[in-house]
Formats: C-alpha cells, structure tokens, sequence
C-alpha cells in the first residue's frame, strides 16, 4: 500500500480511539479495551475496503460488518459517526437512556450497525447467514466479522466456523481479534485458545496472523486475492492498544475513567494526530 | 370454520404435510429459505437440498442453524428451521430470543415429536416445557398443531409474519378436525362444539382427548363446550373470558407441563370468571414408551379430562 494511504489510515484508527474515548468519558465506564484493539481494522474497513452509503445504511449491496464481540460497540460506533451514519455529537450519548448507542451492537437501534450483537458466539453465525444470503442473492457484498479470542471458547464459534468452510462462503472474512485476554484475565490463564490460525485451518480456511494494529498488514491481508477458501485472519493485537494507562491495566475489558484521566488520553491521542499532519 | 371432526385418524401423516408444504412454499416464494439440523429424512425434506439451494443441511448444530437463519432474514429471506422439539428449544433458546426475537430477525421454528408423542426417543427427546419458553420470548407466536389443515394453513402464513413463530407437532398422524383449505387467525380461537355447563380449552393432540371427554360428558347431561385456541400466544382471550363468564367451569388439556403452557396462559387471562382445572403433565420430566402407554402415564386421556370437569364443577357449586 502507497505511504499515503497507510498515513490516512493509521490517522482514521486515532480519531476512532479519540471517539472512543469521547464516549467512556461521557458515561464514566466502558468497555474500552476490546474497542481500542479493534481500532486499526476498523480503519482499514471503513476508510478504503468496505463498500457503503451512510446516506443509505440498509443499501442491500452494501458490504456488512458484524461486531460479534458485541461489547465493542464504542469502537464501531466511532467509526461510523466519523465515516457519516449519524453526527459525532451524539457519541457522548453512549449508553444514556433512550440512547440509540448501547453497550453491545444492536442494529434497529443505531444507523450503519448490520447485526446486533453481544450474547457471545452467536454474531458469528448471523454474519455467516448474511453471508449466506448475500450469495443466494447473487449480490457481490462482502461481509466482515469482527470475533473476540475470548469469545471462541464459545462452541457456536466453531459450529458457524464449519459451516463457512463447507459451504465454502468465500464471501465472508472472519477477523479473530487475539488480544490475550478476556473479561477475568489473559485467555491463556482461564481456558487456552491453542494456535488460532492453525484451528481456522483445520476448520477449512485460508488463515494468516498478521499485526493486527497495523494498519499496512491488516489492508494487505484484507486485498489479498480471494482463493476457494473462506479466509480467517487472525489479528495479533493489544487489549486497550494505544493507551499506554489501559494496555498496562490487567482488567481492562471494562474500566471506569475519571474524566480527567480522559482528558489526559486525548491530548495524547490528539497530539499523536497533530504530529501526523 | 368447518368442522370435519369424526374422530377417525387422519390417513395422512403431519411429517408427510410437513415435507409436501415445505417444498412447495420453496417452489411458490424464492425468499423462503429451509434450514435444518440433520434431521431431512425424518419429515421428507431430505430431496430438497438436491432441488434448491434454498434447503440446507446444517447438521447437528441447532444454534447455528438458527443465527444463519436470522442472518439470512436480516438480507431479506424468510427462513424455516426444523429440529425435534427439545433441540428446536432449548438447545437454540438464547439464539431464537436473541438473534432472532430481540434482533428483530423473523424466524419460523418447527418443533416436531412434542410431548408424549416423542415416545420411543424418550425423556431425552420428550419437550413438555416448549411452549412456556416459547411464550416468554416478546411477541412470539405459538402453536401447537391439532390437524394437517391447521400446520399448512401456520406454515402458510408464518413465513410473512415478523418475529419469532414456533409450531409443535407430531410426525405420526392425528385426527382432522377442520376442512382441507382452512384458515385461521393469529389470535382466535375456534369453538369447535358449543356448551353451557363448562367449556374445556384443548390444544394439539388433546383437542381430540378434549372431543371425546364432551361426547362422555354431554352422555351424562353435562352439555361442554369445546375450544381449540390455534395460537396459544397470542391466546384468544376474549373467547376464553366470555366462555368462563358463560359456563363458570374451565379446564386445560395440553400434551405439556402445566407451568407456562395453555394452562398458565388461560389462568393469566382470568380473573374469577370461573374455577379452572387442568389436564397436563405435572411438573416431571418424560420418559420412554409407546404414546397409548405414556398418554396413560402422564393423564392425558378423554377420560381423565372428563374426570377434572366433573371435579371442577363441584368445585364451582354445579
């Protein structure tokens, strides 16, 4: 990829952990380190791979993103305020009441989210039954799902993983995002994960690892030529990535953040973004 | 509503109407989509993945089977799922309440052998808790079958309706209560035979018990009406109020535990209208026999419905 679309890119995945940010500081608490993680992915769909109309989110030709990890929604949420499905204002309504940006993905409530999400495991099946759909449709979409290392220990993971590669739905990218820990601590330590990307193999896929927070290998691996395979990328990442405060913190599934701590995260995230211009 | 009710068994099988409206609703609307959970060859289907893309095989992962059918539905098909009832349940309960009921995502669910009429498969495959999971997912529609006419004219009509429908059914046969070609409404019930002194409110394979209890019934004087609900949820409530406000005697009869089946549904609805018996499988699990045998173990029998009217009438002063 040329220099200057890494740059945008690595630009957008600042202001979706700014917008983030914005959205723990306005509730207090949030499930801020599996949005963070997944921030440079989003990016990379959001800004150049993804194909959509904010204008129009049910667009039924639309590619389609399914947060299965439910409980990052901040992060996507961001980056559809910042890609134009609603005004960036109302990221400050996370999880007030009758806000239409709740904890877990839910999609009658918020524009641009396709699936809602947030009982672990069951994401995965409902963007393969898109998938599914989309191709019975004859539409050329793309679906993208976003499953946490965590949730795989959830069978129904593996169940719609089988079911991709035996209906060999190559219309569908699984992005597993191996950020080492769940909610009670790393994912080694309360039911081991063994090697992803060898499992994704021997469940019939295509699977790479690559640096999930860079920008550069997630579009690569993203643009690759599709072969017959569906295609597992395995994105090696940081839980709470970009916030030294949070990476260092060993419960960051869900933190309550003063805002003033808030505040102190931004003008670093801001200021890493100045010095991008 | 005609009613052809003879109590003679129907020649045809509900798992023969299953297979035959399955593929014909595939051929008559290009949006239904067909999911099952290796379990084609038990109600006929097992030809369709051959004729349509639209029958799939998902094998033996019901939960699956259910969010591909809701992803399906959120890109525009209208899908069927089948399973045996207790898998068709519990075994996807949190994926119908989630992925499909609070999703938003419309969904047909068939549960087949429910109740005693698992039989030979047994208490592992015996659902007497079905429809009370059923009816506590918002805005979901239950059915428990009584004919052949009854399941297509459901499956007819499902495919169109938001949110999540659950049918139970038998694969053997029952008797026919209503004419070929019938149709019902979501939420009326159907009087199949008008009474004064008690009214019995029967659903599936009891309606026929529920027949035959009145034929003893009105032998001895007691002139009982009969009521099949269609939907359990949601019930017709004004007929089963007016009905109690007539009679002042209710009774149940389903092929399921009596904790939030047809019993607690019509107890919901009542407030001292009238004394309400029940005949129902008390709060136990199933077991393994053939359904004349287990239909005597668990009380389901016209004679035991006959007996709880009796009792509920002295216990109304009658």
């Amino acid at each position: 990829m040329d220099a200057s679309l890494n740059k945008a890119l690595q630009k957008l995945a600042l202001e979706i952990r700014i917008g983030i940010v914005e959205q723990i500081r306005a509730r207090g608490f949030g499930h801020i380190g599996g949005s963070l993680s997944i921030a440079d992915a989003l990016a990379v769909l959001y800004g150049k791979v993804m194909r959509y109309d904010p204008q129009n989110p049910r667009w039924p030709e639309r590619d389609k993103l399914v947060c299965s990890k439910g409980h990052a929604g901040p992060a996507v949420y961001a980056a559809l305020a910042i890609s134009g499905f609603f005004p960036y204002e109302e990221l400050k309504t996370l999880n007030q009441p009758g806000t239409h940006l709740p904890s877990h993905c839910d999609k009658n409530k918020t524009p641009g989210v396709d699936m809602t999400t947030g009982s672990l495991g069951q994401g995965t099946s409902l963007a393969v039954g898109i998938a599914l759909g989309d191709k019975l449709k004859g539409r050329d979409s793309k679906t993208y799902l976003f499953v946490g290392d965590g949730e795989s220990d959830e069978g129904q993971v593996w169940e719609a993983a089988m079911f991709t590669a035996a209906k060999r739905l190559t219309n569908i990218v699984w992005l597993v995002d191996d950020n080492k820990k769940q909610l009670d601590g790393y994912t080694q330590d309360v039911l081991p994960l063994f090697d992803l990307a060898a499992k994704f193999a021997a469940f019939g896929f295509d699977a790479q690892r690559v640096d999930g927070n860079d920008v550069g290998q997630v579009y690569a691996a993203l643009t690759a030529p599709v072969g017959d395979k569906p295609r597992a990328i395995i994105l090696d990442t940081v839980k709470g990535k970009g916030i030294p405060e949070v990476e260092n913190t060993l419960g960051n599934h869900s933190m309550t953040v003063a805002p003033e701590v808030c505040d102190k995260w931004l003008a670093a995230l801001n200021a890493q973004l100045a010095g991008m211009e | 509503m005609e009613i052809v009710y003879t109590g003679e068994k129907d020649k045809r099988l509900f798992k023969e109407a299953l297979g035959q409206t399955i593929g014909r609703l595939l051929a008559e609307d290009e949006d239904v989509l067909y999911l099952d959970a290796d379990l084609m060859s038990c109600i006929g289907t097992a030809k369709l993945p051959a004729a349509t893309g639209r029958a799939i095989d998902c094998g033996i992962a019901e939960a699956n089977m259910v969010g591909i059918a809701c992803g399906a539905a959120s890109v525009g098909f209208k899908p069927i799922v089948h399973s045996f009832g207790p898998f068709a349940s519990r075994r996807c309960y949190d994926q119908v309440f989630l992925s499909g009921g609070y999703a938003g995502n419309p969904i047909t669910v068939i549960g087949t052998d429910p109740g005693i009429t698992a039989a030979f498969n047994g208490g592992t495959h015996m659902p007497f808790e079905d429809m009370a999971l059923y009816r506590a997912i918002p805005g979901a529609v239950v059915v428990d079958a009584t004919d052949v006419p009854m399941l297509v004219a459901f499956l007819e009509m499902a495919k169109d309706m938001p949110g999540v429908k659950y049918i139970r059914v038998g694969r053997k046969n029952s008797c026919q209560v209503y004419a070929d070609g019938s149709r019902f409404q979501v939420g009326k019930g159907n009087v199949l035979r008008d009474g004064k002194d008690a009214v019995v409110v029967a659903c599936g394979i009891m309606v026929h018990e529920a027949m035959q209890a009145a034929k003893r019934l009105v032998a001895e004087g007691i002139d009982v009406a009969v009521i099949d609900p269609f939907t359990v949820k949601p019930l017709d409530e004004d007929l089963i109020r007016a009905y109690a406000a007539k009679t002042g005697v209710v009774v149940t009869a389903e092929n399921h535990n009596k904790i939030g089946g047809l019993y607690s549904a019509v107890k919901e609805c009542l407030d001292g209208e009238a004394k309400v018996g029940y005949v129902a499988v008390e709060d136990t699990f199933g077991e393994v026999g053939p359904q004349d045998y287990l239909r005597t173990r668990f009380d389901l029998t016209d004679t035991h419905i006959a007996q709880v009217v009796r009792e509920t009438r002295k216990k109304a002063g009658k």
